[in-house]
């Protein structure tokens, strides 16, 4: 009965003429070989087909065809209804909705995704239960080529390599390596223009505060609220206030109302020079060195970008005056000259010196003294 | 919700389904039910004089909120004397206690990291009476009235500026700790920030005003009260709006994004899989029995 | 075949029409004189697929990058990959008048102004993660039970290549809309090139055209996802597949399933059907997914602006397991001669993630070095069947699981009510500590199993009816498991003939590994220790011969017993197995 199947489940196989020679010549390699008695138990090879209902019982086979194309069916209401949606909800200004939904998106989604699944479902079902469904066997060959072929191709290739004397003329061979070789210069060379160096944009100043090392910050610039930019008068705030600043240069416009930074330039400015202002009972404070007249009042300022990757950071405990970074958890004491208390940061936050103007509102003193956001090879 | 539908202007025409609208309407009906319960005894007082309700204010404190703040609400600290049991009151205004008490954060039921809200303990009219006492120990914020966060009077241009400017207020200041949703978000040591969804607004204006627990102050003298205004308008706005794009999944972001990939999209294509593959069932019946 | 063809000429039409030529027929030979089809197909067309439901983990991410392909082009009509800076006009209130790049206004007109355009964008976003997660059980799949080994190795590179483009491919798309939340991934990204020796600045200043961000990053960005990775996925995936034909599937060992053979469906009709079929159903859950689970709701995180930042910064899930070792790396940063090298940064998303998937390109070659096994294989292993194999993975999993849970520190954090210092400092401990442990208990859990596969075969299976015996002691009563179920156990290779031991073979095959010599082969020695030492070996048939026999005997004693009340719960065949013995 086993060897019957066998035999005829590869009646079919398109490869049996070349099967023998192809086949592994010994499964086991060169390891240790088990002899095939030890094997405990014989193949007993593949059991007997069985079939389905649908196969025999002509009921069976009506029932699942109706309920194949009855999904083909429904799958084609589905992109009715999904038509039916596209031309009808409403999106934009006037947006239709259903039980608090976006009502287009929602009804769109469910048309088009049962559409695709009942025809999924259904080509499925017709394969399960209707196709042909006996297994066949097919045999596999290593994936190594025959060893005629391999001698062949080696031949080939020996012949190829012998005619283009690639190997009696070094010569011509090592002076084409180094040539080709040379050619990947210009593909790395080109990719100069992609930016300018760091010291260029430093030394060139194309724009307010360029360059890893500097801010838009300059001594006597007022802080001003982000977003709506009004000054800050110091005496204004109360013990636990926070304000997320940015420096007035984000809001000066010429005279004829045009933004003096803007654009991408204001992108780049504001990711170095964003501030948090708060303040704290003035006895709280440890001045760091040489930091004693950098607060007002207990009103301090720090750099809002983070040490490590360069988050911005304003998530700050008003009784711990711990500051927490809300991308990977660097906690620092701005208490104590922004020190890190916890997490992967490595440095404190710069810290801004302020002063008070004549009108009372709250200014630099001078740029950061060092630089803001992440560390960076050449930062020392 | 009356807040809503008047100041929400272009955005009222985004109105909920039919469905909200009935929940809505059950909230309502329960919530003036509750609110009739809680203020109909209070007519008979309305008319007692200030001093009358310091007094009074007074004696709840005594009862409920000495043990940790003091007698007079000085503050007592710790045994070891580093730390504060309960924090001095004095010049916390009556906004804070009303914020505090309000929302069920106090009293405390037990000392921890950060006093979550629960039910609320007194009745509104109680709650007066405290932050008039609270008050009265020295100058602080007053708690806000509804003109103060409406957007009463404005025109349409106007409101819509003033939610646009709000959002911009709110993604600078207060998203970092709330989270772009206001779904809320962790701080250090086991501390939270709250979820903003279901706060009233008269909570989020004092909460910004007095700076409750570790959260910083957005004092009149840093956030003006029209843009404190600006910001509750923004979240009224986003509360209004619905899910464009289906359900939120809790809004918390890319994590839990992550996790409904996995559960529904892998989970659910690994079961379609297992079915396709299933053997089917078989029949006991031979081919040729069926010829 | 011979007696299957009635049935196929009723159920498949295709087979029958070849027969006439008909139509079909016709254009058969149009295409065939002029491309010489039939040659080509004429294997292919019957190819056989095994069936089993965990080989179409692959499929998933196959359908699912077809999905991408089709709403990404719809999402690039109107998509305008551009950092100019433009004052918003569309229908979202909230937005109205605020100054944003036009790549981020496009997004939400995309969103809001075009029907169908947030299905596509939410599509296209979680098709993104179907396809790397399936990526990822694909691969787990294929090493757990032994896929990955000779021949197939070439394809389990390709395969991590793969993985690894369509983790980039994620991050590109995932930082085009410039919103908040990518903007801040953006910015992260920076600090990382930054973190770089040597060359850190100047590659951050190359890639943003300057200082970070520039307005350079988003149309770069946007070449790279759309036409330079898609470019490679498709290339890679296409020699996947080839690679897949080529080799034949694997199967499941049972009987008349051998490593000479392939047994299972042919690709025309039942498995082309199948496939076919689940190509629209993975199409059919994104859309579902797509249209009633909000994922990246731009309009929240406002356009991105470097001064803003929100709670619950994440990545997407693939990128969260190296931001989890991010949060959890201590602060450690040195400071050489001028220069400042960032290890805190530096170690775990440059590093980390390279060696981890070095480690992974590397697996197969690993398994084969240490066992020196040069042999084919085409039949599956059960993971129990492979113990330190499965153990190293699930440790490499669980490595992978407590660095995603850090990535998600906060929000565990509030939802579990702990405190995210806490979550890191055990995260900390637990990265290292967990594999260990997952591997010990792993090893030993799947060596217990390979006992309990010997004992059913030995002794049988359990059958949960107690029996008294005359002098009243009780026993269990177990029945031998039938045939087919016997030799599917038996059906692997006994150990001794998985390896070659240290110092003995090699050198021969020139195309091996090379003889292992001096300090490497102590070592190897070592691992083959480890890697095969506590294994159960299957019975030999002199042991199973005496189990049988001792099973009669205990049948003999019972004799007279009656039924077990198990013939008909599928344990096993009635008909050829006597329940009761008649000596």
């Amino acid at each position: 009965m086993t060897d019957a199947r066998d035999h005829e489940s590869h009646e079919n196989d398109p490869h049996e003429g070349e099967s023998s020679q192809n086949l592994p010549d010994n499964p086991a390699g060169s390891a240790g070989a088990v002899p095939e008695s030890a094997e405990p138990i014989a193949d007993p090879g593949l059991p007997a087909h069985a079939w389905r209902p649908a196969d025999v019982d002509p009921a069976h086979e009506k029932r699942a065809e109706r309920q194949v194309a009855g999904m083909f069916g429904l799958s084609a209401v589905c992109v009715i209804l999904f038509l039916v949606a596209y031309f009808t909800l409403d999106i934009g200004d006037d947006h239709d909705t259903v039980g608090g939904l976006g009502a287009s998106t929602v009804a769109l989604g469910t048309t088009f995704g049962l559409a695709l699944l009942l025809i999924g479902i259904g080509i499925i079902q017709w394969a399960r239960k209707l196709m042909g469904d006996h297994e066949i066997s097919e045999l596999r060959h290593p994936a190594r080529s025959s060893d005629d072929d391999r001698k062949a191709t080696l031949a080939a290739l020996n012949a190829g390599l012998e005619e283009s004397g690639i190997g009696r003329r070094p010569l011509v061979r090592n002076s084409l390596l180094g040539a080709v070789g040379l050619l990947g210069l210009p593909a790395v060379v080109l990719l100069r223009d992609l930016g300018p160096l760091p010291g260029d944009v430093e030394d060139d100043q194309e724009y307010p505060g360029a360059g890893l090392e500097r801010t838009v910050w300059t001594k006597g610039m007022r802080v001003v609220r982000d977003v709506v930019g009004t000054p800050i008068r110091a005496a204004d705030l109360e013990i636990g206030d926070l304000v997320n600043a940015v420096p007035e240069a984000f809001f000066e416009v010429d005279e004829e109302g045009e933004h003096l930074i803007e654009g991408i330039e204001l992108q780049i400015a504001k990711s170095k020079a964003a501030v948090i202002v708060v303040r704290m009972e003035p006895d709280e404070i440890i001045p760091g060195d040489g930091r004693d007249n950098w607060s007002v009042d207990g009103v301090l300022c720090y750099s809002k970008i983070c040490t490590h990757v360069g988050c911005p950071i304003s998530l700050y405990e008003r009784t711990t005056h711990h500051v927490l970074c809300p991308c990977h958890q660097s906690t620092f004491d701005l208490a104590d000259s922004a020190r890190v208390v916890f997490g992967p940061a490595a440095r404190p936050l710069p810290q801004l010196p302020l002063a008070v103007d004549d009108e009372g509102y709250l200014v630099a003193t001078s740029d950061f003294l060092e630089p803001v956001g992440p560390s960076y090879w050449e930062r020392g | 919700m009356r807040l809503l539908n008047r100041s929400a202007g272009r955005l009222s025409r985004h109105r909920r389904g039919p469905l909200a609208g009935v929940v809505l309407l059950l909230l309502g009906l329960v919530l003036t039910g509750s609110l009739y319960a809680a203020f109909a005894p209070a007519q008979a007082t309305s008319a007692e004089s200030d001093a009358e309700q310091v007094a009074k204010g007074r004696e709840l404190f005594l009862v409920g909120c000495a043990f940790c703040h003091g007698q007079n609400g000085e503050g007592i600290l710790t045994q070891r004397g580093d730390t504060q049991l309960g924090p001095p009151l004095v010049g916390v205004g009556e906004a804070a206690v009303d914020f505090q008490v309000g929302t069920g954060r106090m009293p405390m039921s037990q000392p921890g990291q950060q006093a979550p809200d629960k039910e609320v303990v007194y009745s509104q009219e109680e709650i007066d009476a405290l932050g008039a006492y609270v008050a009265s120990l020295g100058p602080g914020p007053a708690a806000p009235e509804p003109e103060d966060y409406s957007l009463d009077g404005l025109t349409e241009e106007e409101r819509e500026e003033a939610i646009v400017r709000g959002g911009q207020i709110f993604l600078t200041n207060c998203t970092a700790c709330h989270n772009f949703n206001g779904a809320g978000g962790a701080m250090p040591r086991g501390g939270y920030a709250p979820s903003l969804h279901e706060t009233d607004p008269k909570y989020i204006y004092e909460a910004m005003l007095t700076g409750p627990q570790q959260m910083p102050n957005f004092s009149n003298g840093n956030l003006p009260p029209e843009e404190k205004r600006d910001v509750i308008a923004y979240l009224e706005s986003l509360r209004e709006t619905p899910e464009y794009g289906g359900f939120g999944l809790g809004g918390l972001g890319p994590v839990s994004e992550g996790l409904f990939a996995w559960l529904v999209g892998i989970g659910g294509l690994v079961g379609f899989a297992i079915w396709i593959a299933a053997h089917t069932t078989r029949s006991t019946k031979k081919k040729g029995q069926a010829a | 075949m011979s007696i299957d063809t009635s049935k196929v000429a009723t159920s498949n039409s295709s087979a029958a029409v070849a027969k006439k030529p008909g139509r079909a027929g016709v254009v058969a030979n149009w295409a065939d004189e002029r491309l010489g089809l039939a040659t080509a197909m004429k294997k292919n067309l019957r190819k056989v697929f095994p069936d089993h439901w965990s080989f179409m983990l692959g499929e998933i991410a196959l359908w699912s990058f077809v999905v991408l392909l089709l709403s990404g082009v719809f999402l690039t009509l109107w998509f305008n990959p551009s950092m100019g800076e433009i004052h918003y006009e569309g229908s979202y209130d909230q937005l109205r008048g605020v100054a944003m790049s036009e790549a981020y206004a496009s997004s939400l007109e995309l969103s809001f102004d075009v029907r169908g355009g947030l299905l596509m964008r939410q599509m296209h976003h979680w098709a993104a993660m179907l396809f790397i997660a399936s990526m990822m059980i694909h691969l787990l799949r294929v090493f757990f039970t032994g896929a990955h080994r000779k021949p197939r190795e070439m394809n389990w590179v390709i395969g991590c290549l793969l993985l690894i483009l369509g983790t980039l491919e994620g991050f590109t798309g995932y930082s085009l809309p410039d919103d908040l939340l990518s903007g801040t991934g953006v910015r992260a990204a920076d600090g990382f090139m930054k973190s770089i020796p040597v060359i850190g600045t100047y590659m951050s200043f190359f890639l943003f055209g300057g200082e970070f961000p520039g307005d350079a990053i988003i149309p770069r960005l946007y070449t790279i996802h759309i036409l330079l990775i898609p470019g490679l996925l498709l290339a890679l995936i296409a020699a996947h597949m080839l690679l897949l034909v080529y080799h034949k599937h694997t199967q499941w060992p049972g009987p008349g399933r051998t490593e000479q053979n392939v047994v299972g469906f042919p690709m025309l009709p039942v498995y082309a059907a199948k496939a076919g079929g689940f190509f629209f159903i993975v199409f059919g859950v994104s859309a579902l997914m797509g249209g009633l689970l909000t994922i990246n709701p731009v309009w929240k995180f406002g356009p991105y602006d470097p001064t803003k930042v929100t709670a619950g910064s994440q990545p997407d899930w693939y990128m969260g397991w190296p931001d989890g070792a991010l949060r959890i790396m201590p602060g450690w940063e040195s400071e050489f001669w001028g220069t400042t090298w960032s290890w805190n940064v530096f170690l775990p998303i440059i590093v980390l993630p390279g060696l981890m998937f070095t480690i992974l390109l590397l697996l197969p070659f690993l398994e084969a070095w240490i066992t020196g096994d040069k042999r084919e294989h085409h039949l599956l292993q059960r993971p129990r069947n492979a113990p330190t194999r499965t153990a190293l993975m699930v440790a490499l999993m669980t490595f992978y699981g407590l660095m995603w849970a850090a990535g998600g520190n906060d929000i565990i954090a509030i939802k579990l009510h702990l405190s995210i210092n806490q979550i890191t400092y055990f995260m900390r401990a637990a990265v290292f500590l967990g594999p260990v442990l997952a591997f010990m208990i792993t090893r030993r859990w799947c060596i217990s199993l390979q006992r309990q596969d010997n004992e059913k075969l030995l002794h049988g299976y359990e059958t949960g009816v107690i029996m008294r015996s005359p002098e009243g002691g009780y026993s269990e009563r177990h029945l031998p498991i039938d045939t087919a179920k016997a030799y599917a156990l038996t059906a692997r290779d006994r150990d001794e003939a998985s390896y070659v031991p240290v110092g003995t073979g090699g050198g021969t095959d020139a195309n091996g590994i090379p003889a292992p010599v001096g300090r490497m082969s102590g070592l190897r020695g070592k691992l083959q220790t480890l890697w095969f030492a506590d294994n159960v070996q299957k019975p030999t048939a002199a042991e199973l011969e005496e189990a049988h026999h001792h099973a009669e005997h205990e049948a003999h004693e019972l004799e007279g017993v009656s039924t077990d009340g198990h013939q008909l719960d599928g344990h096993h065949a009635v008909a050829d197995e006597p329940l009761r013995r008649d000596h």
